[in-house]
């Protein structure tokens, strides 16, 4: 009895993220329709979906940028949260530390910020300019960004989507290890399959504005995830059909790097 | 042949590359060859780029002078350099060049430094709110047809000969450019910018600071630089009606006493403090779009 009410109690307070009937048309056309979604502390989701599918619509209101959509919305307040877009969305005419500490006060910003840069390898970086960044330091710079509020959500928008597949796997290592740190509830919107797969606890589908798959990954498969694994394989053929796309016999190769490009360890 | 060329010439790249050459065979059927082994350095110069830049002036004024000389050029018509040097310098000694100066500055200074915020701080106005923007922008744009200098004699009407009327003819004629540039700057900002401000918790105070103004201030420097050409040019209309000093005034004079010396001299002084002011905004732009890559 007692253990029971223990329970209920946190299943309904303990949430990161609580989204109820959630919809939002542009004119005719419904993008969202009736999202129901839950989302626990430190779990990390990643939401895939075909373009032009609403995932974007969808983090965008869990980002508190678009009060347009009907339903309810509950996240952690704004503090608490952090956004990671596709562009990494520096300010060009503001120092990478200048970057991450937006939005702090000046004095808890610098002792936090040179720490945020350092987690990701940019220490030395911080008095550059964004222009001078490459794709990946820049998005590395974003992701500082993202620490530095120490969030209990972190919304990540195609993060990783501009950069070349080397670079993308030396961040899927980063991203692993500073939410093995940090462990904030993540969404992650990916159009890539393999990037659900590798990072998140749990795969959901959005078609057509409705959430058509919500998969657990085994608990037993373990970080970080290696795509030499027979789970890797049948994880994604689940994926692929559920996004309407016919497998063929040969992995793309554009993810088929050899085993000695996987990464081993983050270089901070 | 060539590669013996090469090495007296260049030893070192010869050295670097000693095989390179030597292999060259015949092109494959079809293939051309492509050109290689330029050097990366661009050749050094043999006058600084500065140095040069200025050496196209001397040589236009040592033309000048030459014809001049030579009889080609009346002094009724254009007097010649060195005559305009030696009455530059005369007048300087006696103070009326000085004082000319000194009231013609104070009345740009003053225009500028009303006229330049004034533009600004009202494109800040109507790039933000959208009251803003009904309000100011659909006025200044109509407004900006007026032709500036046809609004003399009304400021001459509201506000006397005096000082008031010709500091508010370079206000009125600065603040446009600088509104109109500032303006579409702000409305060019990429709107993700402020999205991300929002995101990270920015107040409005806030967003302005860290987000509007840095990313208006290149359209701002485009305003400013016309801003200034805009001043001399209203300061020697506005100096040419009942004024009793300045360089406008001068000239003025010096048209009535069929002084052509005093004219150019006038001239040129306004072509070097367009040059000085010219110099001191392309400054301003180095300090302040320092973030921007090439600068």
């Amino acid at each position: 009895m007692a253990a029971g009410s223990m329970t209920d109690e946190i299943t309904v307070d303990d949430l990161a993220v609580r989204v109820r009937g959630v919809t939002r048309s542009f004119g005719e056309r419904a993008v969202l329709r009736g999202i129901d979604l839950d989302i626990r502390p430190g779990e990390f989701v990643a939401l895939l979906g075909r373009s032009g599918s609403g995932k974007s619509t969808l983090v965008r209101a869990l980002a508190g940028l678009d009060t347009a959509v009907s339903g309810e919305i509950y996240v952690p307040e704004h503090r608490h949260r952090a956004v990671g877009f596709q562009d990494a969305r520096l300010l060009p005419w503001a120092r990478v530390i200048d970057n991450v500490v937006l939005g702090l006060s000046r004095r808890e910003g610098r002792v936090r910020g040179d720490r945020a840069l350092r987690e990701v390898g940019l220490a030395g970086h911080a008095n550059d300019w964004p222009k001078t960044l490459s794709g990946g330091e820049a998005q590395r710079t974003a992701l500082a960004r993202a620490l530095v509020h120490e969030p209990a959500l972190l919304l990540l928008d195609e993060p990783f989507g501009a950069l070349d597949a080397l670079t993308r796997i030396r961040m899927h290592a980063l991203v692993t290890e500073l939410c093995a740190r940090h462990h904030p509830a993540v969404l992650l919107v990916t159009h890539d399959v393999d990037e659900a797969v590798l990072l998140a606890d749990r795969v959901v589908v959005l078609t057509d504005g409705v959430i058509s798959l919500d998969h657990r990954i085994d608990p037993a498969y373990p970080r970080p995830r290696s795509r030499a694994d027979r789970r890797f394989a049948a994880l994604r053929s689940e994926l692929l059909a559920e996004l309407g796309v016919e497998e063929t016999s040969a992995p793309d190769p554009a993810h088929s790097l050899p085993p000695s490009l996987e990464p081993q360890e983050i270089p901070t | 042949m060539t590669v013996v060329d090469r090495a007296v010439a260049e030893p070192r790249t010869a050295a670097k590359i000693p095989a390179a050459d030597a292999r060259v065979t015949a092109a494959p059927p079809g293939l051309v060859r492509l050109p290689t082994g330029s050097t990366d350095h661009r050749p050094r110069r043999l006058v600084p780029r500065g140095v040069e830049r200025f050496l196209g002036v001397v040589l236009l004024f040592a033309l000048w002078q030459f014809a001049s000389h030579v009889g080609w050029l009346s002094p009724r018509v254009l007097a010649a350099p060195s005559t305009v040097l030696t009455l530059g310098w005369d007048m300087l000694r006696d103070g009326t060049l000085g004082s000319a100066l000194w009231a013609s500055l104070g009345r740009v200074l003053w225009g500028m430094g009303i006229g330049v915020p004034l533009g600004a701080a009202l494109a800040v106005v109507a790039g933000l709110t959208r009251l803003g923007d009904d309000l100011v922008d659909r006025n200044v744009q109509m407004l900006r047809f007026v032709p500036v200098i046809g609004l003399e004699p009304v400021l001459i009407l509201w506000l006397g000969i005096g000082e008031t009327a010709k500091v508010s003819l370079i206000v009125i004629g600065v603040a446009f450019p600088v509104y109109v540039n500032t303006y579409s700057a702000i409305r060019q900002i990429d709107p993700g910018y402020l999205e991300l401000a929002r995101v990270v918790g920015l107040r409005r105070p806030a967003q302005i600071r860290r987000v509007v103004l840095p990313g208006a201030m290149p359209g701002f420097l485009v305003g400013l630089r016309l801003a200034t050409a805009v001043a001399w040019l209203l300061l020697v209309f506005a100096e040419q009606i009942n004024a009793h000093d300045g360089l406008g005034y001068l000239m003025i004079r010096a048209q009535t006493f069929f002084q052509s010396d005093v004219i150019v001299l006038c001239l040129v002084v306004y072509a070097v403090l367009g040059l000085v002011t010219d110099t001191l905004v392309r400054l301003v732009e180095k300090v302040v779009l320092r973030w921007q890559p090439g600068r």
